[in-house]
């Protein structure tokens, strides 16, 4: 059955101390500069934007726990029981790749999930870290994902996933990683039967078999601006038809153009647009 | 186009010297026979050597031999008075997928699939056997139409993946793919895949959820081709047959991780040797399955097809006192945490072990 535990504190105290996470968009120095516009941004500042650029409005990439803490209650999410990815095609430096990728996160796999409230509404919520090889979906986020519809499924609350994911699916597990495909849409499609919302937000990047399965299939899709939506990479786009490709080409904002997102929402709006959908559906 | 395989060619070599003897045999009148009976005994040794210690990447290469039956040529071979079905009612009728109804001795099913091009010119109309998302909004449209008349669905499967183009961005192809994964996981009639040639990823698994999959002996099937992996391990895409190695994509691998049910046998040498024998064994695979899937009533029926993609997963639950480990700061609440452990990985392995024999046991 589904264990759920109780992680009131702090989500940064989750990090081991030794690790502090080092993001190469963050870098742990005063001032940094943006990558949209160039402007140099006091690292204290970014932080108060919820890491949006005050001069352009670019978004930067944030981690799981950052997410979260813009969009839940405080003190509200109790975190699924985590589980532990195998290795089934013996991937050769598999292991040592999901080591490295926990010690720097501070999460088991590339999936952050639980139960929060929003303005009090409880739901399930699953946040998927790009700092987590890519963000991309092997066994453990496939299942943690199923699990946490089924969870909303037994209590008749909504879903929310935040996605972000470069290759979407996770190479280094082959056939399984390409099954989580198969299993997460499956999830959605039974979830569908309950009534509830799937509420599922795309942020950059949000590709591959992460787009080409449960990402695609919410009741709202919502995405933050310029995030990198599609199927196929853009240089395999560009390698294959050597085609002259918009300047906008699979950003959140071509998608919206082209009828594939309900809307695009700036992260300093997020929480509320997230909050006035749900009071929408109790 | 030279058609033959490098490992081919001991075989090929002594297939040339029993012509040879046999010629010889018949203009000089003396009787060879014993030798020649050696040599061919000698050549169906090799050839079954052969064909038993194909390499993964040698499995690759036979899938994509341009020789090799296609979705069409299975539509002849497997069953009888096929009608082409186009169009996906949207935007336009896709060539790089093949779909309709045909006869399965006698009775009606939907046939769907990628279907490649032999030629420059056949390539150019199929778009390499790479789809756009009309492709699948039309397999789709024929799976709900295979759903309303209660036809069983057969889907044969050899695409690289779906087409990486600006078109097929522009119209949503992840959006498709998704919706195609989740609507045939709950179509209420038996489905069949078969993985023919190549199971190129997303684009393959869009029209491969079923309750039955097969795939053909020398088939590949893998959430990502060779030759992309080799790029990303080592930037180097020449390195593809070490790729295949290390994804575990042959038949045998899939089966033996419960991926796949049942792997049809190709006659010697290959598919592309023999498209009546392929069709004959791949015919009597879909119809012992098919008799299978008949005697179960519709409930159960997709209720197993969502249980069996459900178990597939290679992960162990991991237990509250091994997260504090690594949360020295913290006095984590215990309440609500498991007590069924003892602080180690609790090995819950939700690999399906190889199931037993497919359609051979039941
Ligand atoms: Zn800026």
């Amino acid at each position: 059955m589904l264990r759920v535990f109780r992680s009131k504190q702090k989500y940064a105290t989750v990090r081991p101390k030794s690790e502090q996470p080092v993001r190469k968009d963050v870098p742990d120095n005063l001032w940094l500069r943006c990558e949209s516009c160039a402007a140099m941004i006091y690292r204290k500042e970014l932080q108060k934007t919820q890491h949006v650029c005050a001069q352009c409005g670019h978004h930067f990439r944030i981690s799981a726990f950052e997410r979260l803490q813009t969009v839940v209650d405080a003190d509200s999410f109790e975190a699924l029981a985590p589980l532990r990815a195998q290795n089934p095609l013996d991937f050769p430096a598999y292991e040592e790749k999901l080591q490295q990728a926990r010690e720097r996160t501070g999460l088991e796999d590339a999936v952050l999930i639980g139960t929060a409230r929003v303005d009090g509404v409880r739901i399930v919520i699953g946040l998927i870290d790009f700092a987590f090889i890519g963000g991309s979906m092997g066994s453990v986020v496939g299942e943690q994902l199923v699990r946490g519809f089924e969870l909303a499924s037994s209590r008749e609350v909504p879903v929310v996933i935040f996605s972000g994911g470069g290759g979407g699916a996770r190479m280094h597990e082959g056939i399984f990683s390409l099954m989580q495909m198969a299993k997460t849409s499956q999830a959605v499609g039974r979830f569908r039967q309950t009534g509830q919302l799937f509420l599922s937000v795309l942020t950059h990047p949000t590709m591959g078999g992460i787009y080409a399965s449960f990402a695609s299939l919410g009741d709202i899709i919502l995405a933050e601006p310029g995030a990198l939506i599609g199927f196929a990479g853009p240089r395999i786009v560009a390698e294959t038809t050597r085609q002259k490709l918009p300047d906008d080409f699979q950003t959140a904002e071509f998608a919206l153009e082209h009828g594939m997102l309900d809307a695009i929402v700036s992260r300093s709006d997020m929480r509320t647009t997230v909050a006035k959908l749900l009071s929408y559906h109790v | 186009m030279n058609t033959s395989f490098e490992w081919e060619k001991p075989l090929e070599e002594l297939e040339t010297r029993i012509r040879e003897l046999r010629s010889f045999i018949q203009e000089q009148g003396i009787d060879f026979s014993q030798e020649l009976n050696e040599l061919e005994r000698k050549a169906e040794r090799q050839r079954k050597q052969i064909y038993a210690n194909l390499t993964p990447w040698q499995r690759v290469m036979m899938a994509r031999h341009p020789k090799r039956p296609t979705m069409l040529d299975y539509t002849g071979l497997v069953f009888d008075g096929f009608m082409e079905l186009h169009g996906d009612r949207a935007v336009r009728d896709d060539g790089a997928v093949v779909g309709g109804i045909a006869l399965l001795d006698g009775e009606p099913v939907t046939v769907i699939g990628p279907q490649k091009g032999r030629d420059t010119k056949e390539n150019l109309a199929r778009n390499f056997g790479l789809p756009h998302p009309e492709g699948y909004r039309k397999a789709l449209r024929l799976m709900r139409q295979a759903e309303k008349f209660n036809r069983p669905i057969i889907s044969l499967i050899d695409v690289v993946g779906a087409y990486p183009g600006l078109a097929a961005e522009e119209r949503g192809q992840g959006l498709m793919i998704a919706e195609c994964i989740e609507q045939m996981s709950f179509l209420r009639v038996p489905i069949i895949c078969v993985i023919t040639g190549e199971g190129g990823s997303g684009g393959a698994l869009a029209v491969g959820v079923g309750d039955r999959i097969l795939m053909l002996e020398h088939a590949w099937y893998s959430v990502i081709s060779p030759e992309m992996c080799a790029n990303i391990l080592w930037k180097d895409s020449s390195r593809a047959a070490e790729a295949a190695e290390l994804l575990k994509l042959t038949a045998t691998d899939l089966l033996r991780f419960g991926i796949i049910d049942d792997v049809v046998t190709e006659p010697l040498g290959g598919a592309h040797r023999d498209h009546t024998g392929t069709g004959r064994q791949l015919k009597a695979f879909i119809k012992r399955h098919l008799a299978q899937l008949k005697r179960k009533n519709t409930g159960a029926l997709v209720e197993e097809r969502l249980q069996r993609f459900r178990q597939i997963g290679a992960f162990s639950e991991h237990t509250r006192q091994q997260v504090a480990v690594e949360e020295p700061d913290t006095a984590a609440s215990e309440e609500g945490a498991p007590d069924d452990s003892s602080g180690t990985e609790n090995d819950n392995k939700h690999t399906p072990d190889k199931k037993v024999g497919g359609g051979y046991n039941d």
